[in-house]
């Protein structure tokens, strides 16, 4: 377990570096001079050099690249152009924001994926099965801020049953998450459509397995067979797909951040980019990207970690 | 009074192009204590007559007649679904074909051997004393140590030995074994068939031994029910059936044997024609069609005919029979 634990964790310093690479290419590419975007037009020409030596520009492209990728590793993600505060404190004042978004997204799609699942693999053809299964095509194929913009006009502007706006009062964990409670579905609703008919599928598979008949042949109970036997093998793709589905949930909380007016990662990159703010958009891009990989690592690892076959073969 | 009992048993599954009827008039007995093999060509309905017994049936199945009396008084056709899953693994155990597949690939082999037990009483030490026991018994090496391996870890062989021994652990009165050796080469066929003898008479159970390989069950058992799209054509002991067959599906069987060919032959004798299909039943004797000693009144229902003690034919020839080897 630890040897695969170790080799996962180098797979995703090499993520990480490839996407810096990429990251660093982009900025690099785009056409103009960052100085004079980022000074505006009515800068002088002895403004832009002063700029693009602090941002080191001047530098031969490699060096660039190298003080970028090593400061990125220690932290150093740069500072904002105009208050100069350092990118990582800016971006990790947001981060739990968005981390707890997410996490509320994996919560509702998990708690309602899973059991609609199951219910519609053993009620298999009834009526359960055909509800679920238009249900899970239906929030699939609603985009997220649509969900976002309906779930706010019914639940709290009409109903008036949850706040519309905001992330709750600071130090008030109730609060907090009675606030999270509509963005985190208009986030994880799609993942309870994709989760259900991923659960429905591979159940199936595994209900149809020799081991599950050896399972019936020896009397186990049949809950026993379904909800133990079953679908410890059938949640493993599930664990996977939702490893990868946390990159959807990361686009879908941009919209979220948006319509719910709430702080977050996304709120921050929407707002940086209207503003011009680059380094903070490199370095909310970067931080999100570190934290999609560690999320599709601790993915890899419950799999691991459920799964004794994926765990030998690393 | 004989472990297992089937009289006059009939299954159908209903599908979408009507129902097929799986299995007609199947009798057999069990005899306490003893091995009784089931052969017949793939398709015949060895797996329904199983999973009839073990209650285990499609949704699409039923029983439609007939009774399966075990140990003389209970019929499995009657029990509820409760009663049959306390049966189940306790009474009447159960060993698969595939050995690679039968067990559950994400629990220990100690896991899942223990689990079984949840209807005992003795604690999860005992359970897993219990299940090491029966793994030494079964000759997996360092037994104590193989609890905590997960079912990949195994050769095929070993699995089925630990399919065995999670089978025979609770001591149950009946084990059905479904083509147990088909998975395996010839060398581990012989060893897991001597494995079996051997714990069959020290736990004293009765076994019944599906199969295709007339050598193995000729080797191994000593009843022998034989089974022809979805009838026992002919039963009787080993001796009885395999010396002096009587029913001429039984006589083209044993000529199709290689294992059984007295003289060289350039081609092996195949049976001339197709398994019926069992949708549109034909009247009369189900084997007929592809039959060398057909005639008039094949077109009727043959009898149950009894040559022998405990030796029956359902055939009209019965009681002529033909030399084996007369056609070939
Ligand atoms: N659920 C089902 N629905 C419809 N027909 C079925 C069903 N299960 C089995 N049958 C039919 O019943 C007949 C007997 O099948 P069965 O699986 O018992 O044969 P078998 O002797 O075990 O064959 P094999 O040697 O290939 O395992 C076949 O014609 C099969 O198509
Ligand atoms: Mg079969």
């Amino acid at each position: 377990m630890l040897n695969y634990a170790i080799k996962r964790l180098g797979l995703a310093v090499v993520i990480v570096s490839v996407a810096m690479f990429l990251l660093f290419s982009m900025i690099y590419l785009i056409p103009g001079d960052p100085a004079s975007v980022a000074l505006g037009p009515r800068a002088t020409e002895a403004m832009k050099a002063a700029l693009r030596e602090r941002m080191g520009l001047d530098q031969p492209i490699w060096v660039q690249f190298w003080n970028f990728y090593s400061g990125a590793w220690t932290g150093d993600l740069g500072t904002e152009i105009l208050s100069e505060r350092p990118v990582l404190t800016v971006v990790m004042e947001q981060l739990p924001y968005t981390v707890a978004l997410i996490v509320g997204g994996i919560s509702w799609s998990v708690a309602l994926g899973i059991p609609l699942g199951c219910l519609a693999a053993v009620r298999r053809g009834g009526w359960v099965d055909r509800i679920v299964g238009v249900l899970s095509v239906a929030v699939i194929a609603v985009p997220s801020f649509v969900i976002a913009i309906y779930a706010l006009l019914i639940f709290a502007v009409w109903l008036q049953w949850l706040p519309a706006i905001g992330a709750g009062e600071p130090g008030e964990p109730g609060d907090q998450l009675v606030h999270l409670i509509l963005p985190s579905l208009a986030v994880g609703i799609g993942w309870v459509g994709y989760i259900a008919r991923m659960v429905r599928a591979s159940m199936l598979e595994v209900l149809e397995a020799s081991h599950i008949r050896t399972a019936y042949a020896f009397g186990l109970p049949d809950n026993q067979i379904i909800y133990r036997y079953a679908l410890s093998i059938a949640i493993l793709p599930t664990v996977t797909l939702l490893g990868i589905g946390i990159g959807q949930m990361l686009s879908s909380a941009v919209f979220a951040e948006i319509v719910f007016s709430r702080p977050g990662v996304g709120k921050l990159v929407y707002d940086a980019i209207l503003t011009r703010n680059f380094p903070v958009v490199t370095g909310a891009v970067l931080v999100t990207t570190a934290f999609f990989v560690l999320l599709n690592l601790i993915a890899d690892l419950i799999v691991g970690a459920l799964d004794p076959r994926v765990r030998s073969n690393f | 009074m004989p472990v297992l009992s089937v009289t006059g048993l009939n299954v159908r599954f209903s599908t979408e192009d009507g129902s097929v009827h799986a299995l007609k008039d199947v009798s057999f007995d069990v005899p306490e204590r003893r091995i009784v093999g089931v052969v017949g060509e793939s398709g015949c309905g060895k797996s329904t007559l199983i999973n009839a017994i073990l209650g285990l049936l499609a949704k699409n199945g039923e029983v439609s007649k007939g009774s399966i009396l075990f140990q003389g008084d209970r019929d499995l056709t009657k029990l509820g679904a409760t009663e049959m899953r306390a049966l189940r693994g306790e009474e009447i155990a159960t060993v698969f074909q595939d050995p690679m597949g039968a067990l559950n690939p994400v629990f220990s082999v100690g896991q899942q051997m223990v689990n079984v037990q949840y209807r005992s009483g003795l604690s999860k030490a005992e359970k897993r004393k219990r299940a090491s026991e029966m793994l030494k018994q079964v000759r997996i090496p360092d037994a104590e140590a193989a609890l905590s391996r997960y079912p990949y870890e195994f050769s095929g062989g070993m699995t089925q030995r630990i399919a065995i021994a999670m089978a025979l652990m609770m001591e149950p009165a009946l084990l059905i074994a479904d083509e147990p050796t088909t998975a395996l080469d010839a060398t581990l066929e012989v060893a897991t068939i001597e494995l079996l003898q051997e714990l069959q008479v020290k736990i004293g159970c009765s076994v019944l031994f599906i199969s295709h390989h007339l050598g193995v069950v000729a080797e191994l058992c000593e009843d022998v029910v034989v089974m022809y799209a979805g009838e026992v054509v002919e039963r009787g002991t080993v001796r009885q059936v395999f010396n002096d067959p009587r029913h001429p599906y039984t006589v083209r069987l044993l000529e199709c044997d290689p294992a059984r060919q007295k003289k060289r032959m350039r081609h092996l004798p195949t049976i001339p024609g197709e398994i019926p299909d069992l949708r549109a039943r034909p009247e009369g004797c189900i084997f007929a069609p592809r039959c060398h000693r057909r005639f008039g009144a094949c077109a009727n229902t043959p009898p149950d005919m009894e040559t022998g003690t405990g030796h029956v034919a359902r055939c009209f020839l019965a009681d002529q029979p033909e030399p084996v080897g007369a056609q070939g």
